[in-house]
């Protein structure tokens, strides 16, 4: 067993020897493997950046909350037929919000983009929400100071809002919010309320948001705008029970006649992740794709190298094997140079890849995340490249006749 | 008794063509003795201590190595005979180029797992032996083909093998050099060691103890020197 380290540890030392020797051709043998561990490590890096950032972002959904609008996310349906579809009022609210019996709240849900002024502070595209005081349970907002739409507020159509925590910062520098008026237009409304802090959902910057009375709303923009009604159900474990009950409404009241399909939608944060998971298992595919490729391409490449290198060095190995070496002590040498050429490329890989996702992070809203044990399963996995590309080389170089080899100009 | 070979012949196949290098060659070398092969160029010297270094395998014929039935060894088995019983040396040194001469004179050692220091020591030992202990850490190629062929013969020596090969050890060097490494050869007999040197030059073979003679692959004469 001794001996047997005693053997590694020569050959190892005999392949960095060769690699120090013959330096810008071990790295240009190893750009292949360098490539392709690099695009491996980087597409892995973001994947799991992604994924970090994902599923947080996509818990401020809620996965007890249900999306009624005219077409379902993701779907391949004919946009056409989706859109004469009637559109959705505040009558099929008003039907679920006496009907249902599953849900804890429903709220009507309609948005627009528009420039936000105080004074003499302006913020653009801000995104104006309206909706009802239920909205705060269903889209999960709560006041950091201030308080909520009120019942009130809706009813009496009152020029009031509740805004993000970002419009709040950029446009109060100096003074507290409340009670100050905000411009929308020229229509002026009374802050009443400041939210906590939120982040954002798919590079959408959700504290960039000014929440007014449903009412005042449609007065403002129009009524024909299309509605999402948000529901938030009781029990999540029921959630699926809470959509039957929620077609059986809706059909009713749309009237759609039996056997039919339906002309509205009921989407949920379920259908985001599994649009997601298809997304990130494509992404997979590629890195894998091109992982295997290019390490193919540098195992290859490899495996040419040390054919070359064991040409040139057809005197040292009968010479070596003169003295004593056995075929073995050759087998090992070049196998070993072989798994550290392909290693070093490797290490390389993980290095330029982690740069790249860091890059990537840095100048995008994508966020990367190392995951030592990948590198680490990359590190052994190249190995093994090494050493399957090494074996047919290495067991030429052994077989060499001691002679034949020596006497080899 | 240290070597023994029996009716030994080598054909090489050049094409179509069957080249006889040896026709029969038998002979026995006995322990401490000093001894030339001689014989003009072609005529199988090279081959034979080929064969008789195990470097090469004989198309016929028996080898016996103190006893033991080399022609019926396997690589590894005679890997361990050319590490541990045979120290050889050459006509072009064939030294590692990048390796420093302490190095070189280590390799031997490396492949029967001696211990990184004592390899060092034993080295030093060796090269100290053929006087050369202020060139350990030069490379070949810093040293002069007389320093070079001790190297080797430092490196022939340092596993303390039965016997020691040399085809045409002075081949690439001047008289006065070639001299000095006979000196060596000379002293390495005296202290009991076994040596079979192939050479041309006839004040080279007269060191020596007996001259075997090989002329078209089969021993002319065979005869000890007075
Ligand atoms: N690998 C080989 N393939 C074919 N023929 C060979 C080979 N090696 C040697 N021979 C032939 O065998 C014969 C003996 O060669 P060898 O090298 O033993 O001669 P030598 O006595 O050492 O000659 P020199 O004094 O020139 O070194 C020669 O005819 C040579 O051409
Ligand atoms: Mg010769």
């Amino acid at each position: 067993m001794n001996k047997f380290f005693i053997d590694i540890w020569e050959s190892l030392k005999i392949a960095l020897q060769a690699l120090r020797t013959n330096k810008l051709r071990s790295f240009l043998t190893t750009l292949g493997i360098i490539i392709g561990i690099t695009t491996v490590i980087g597409i892995l890096s973001i994947i799991r950046g992604l994924n970090d950032s994902f599923y947080t972002s996509i818990s401020a959904l809620g996965s007890d909350n249900l999306y009624i609008q005219k077409f379902a996310w993701f779907s391949r349906d004919d946009w056409l037929e989706a859109r004469n579809r009637k559109n959705i009022t505040m009558k099929e609210v008003d039907a679920i919000q006496k009907q249902a019996t599953l849900v804890k709240a429903v709220a009507p849900v309609v948005g627009a983009r528009r420039t936000v002024k105080y004074k003499s502070e302006q913020l653009k595209n801000v995104s104006i929400t309206g909706s009802t005081e239920y909205y705060m349970v269903t889209g999960n907002v709560v006041p950091e100071y201030g308080r909520p739409l009120s019942e009130q507020d809706v009813e009496h159509r009152r020029a009031v809002c509740v805004i993000g925590w970002e419009v709040a910062d950029k446009l109060f520098k100096k003074v507290s919010p409340l009670g100050r008026r905000i411009k929308l237009g020229s229509f002026k409304f009374r802050v009443v309320g400041v939210l906590e802090k939120r982040g954002s959902l798919f590079g959408n910057n959700l504290d960039s948001e000014v929440i007014i009375p449903f009412g005042v709303f449609q007065k403002l923009y129009g009524s024909r705008r299309w509605m999402t009604i948000e529901v938030k159900v009781k029990d999540q474990e029921r959630i699926e029970e809470a959509k039957d009950e929620l077609v059986g409404i809706l059909r009713r009241v749309r009237k759609v006649a039996p056997g039919e399909d339906n002309d509205f939608a009921i989407n949920q944060q379920d259908m985001i992740a599994d649009m997601y998971k298809r997304l990130t298992t494509a992404l997979y595919a590629v890195a894998f794709g091109v992982g295997s490729i290019a390490l193919l391409v540098g195992g290859i490449g490899v495996m040419n190298i040390l054919l070359v290198s064991i040409t040139e060095r057809t005197r040292e190995i009968g010479i070596r094997k003169a003295i004593g070496a056995k075929n073995k002590n050759i087998l090992w040498q070049f196998l070993i140079e072989s798994i550290v050429i392909s290693s070093l490329g490797g290490l390389l890989g993980i290095v330029f890849g982690l740069l790249i996702a860091k890059l990537i992070s840095s100048a995008s809203f994508l966020s990367a995340s190392v995951s030592w044990p990948i590198i680490f399963i990359g590190i052994v996995f190249i190995a093994i490249v090494g050493l399957f590309f090494g074996i047919y080389p290495a067991y030429k170089a052994a077989k060499l006749n001691p002679i034949d080899a020596l006497h080899y100009e | 008794m240290i070597i023994e070979i029996d009716d030994i012949s080598k054909v090489y196949e050049v094409g179509t063509q069957e080249v006889h290098a040896l026709r029969g060659v038998s002979m026995k070398v006995e322990d401490n003795e000093y001894l030339a092969i001689m014989g003009p160029s072609g005529s199988g010297k090279s081959t034979l201590m080929n064969v008789l270094g195990c470097l090469d395998t004989p198309s016929s014929g028996s080898y016996r190595f103190v006893n033991e039935l080399v022609s019926e060894m396997n690589d590894d088995q005679l890997a361990e005979i050319r590490n541990r019983e045979i120290g050889f040396v050459f006509q072009t040194f064939n030294l590692l180029p990048r390796a420093t001469a302490l190095h070189n004179v280590e390799l031997p050692m490396i492949y029967n797992g001696t211990p990184s220091t004592k390899r060092k020591s034993l080295a030093k030992e060796a090269l100290e032996k053929v006087g050369l202990s202020d060139r350990m850490d030069h490379r070949p190629s810093e040293l002069s083909g007389g320093q070079r062929q001790r190297v080797a013969i430092a490196r022939s020596l340092v596993n303390n093998p039965k016997i020691i090969l040399a085809d045409e050890p002075t081949g690439n060097l001047d008289t006065k050099t070639g001299e000095e490494i006979m000196e060596i050869f000379e002293e390495l007999h005296d202290q009991g060691n076994t040596i079979i040197l192939v050479t041309h030059e006839e004040y080279i073979a007269e060191h020596t103890n007996r001259i075997v003679r090989l002329r078209d692959g089969r021993i002319e004469r065979d005869e000890a020197t007075d």
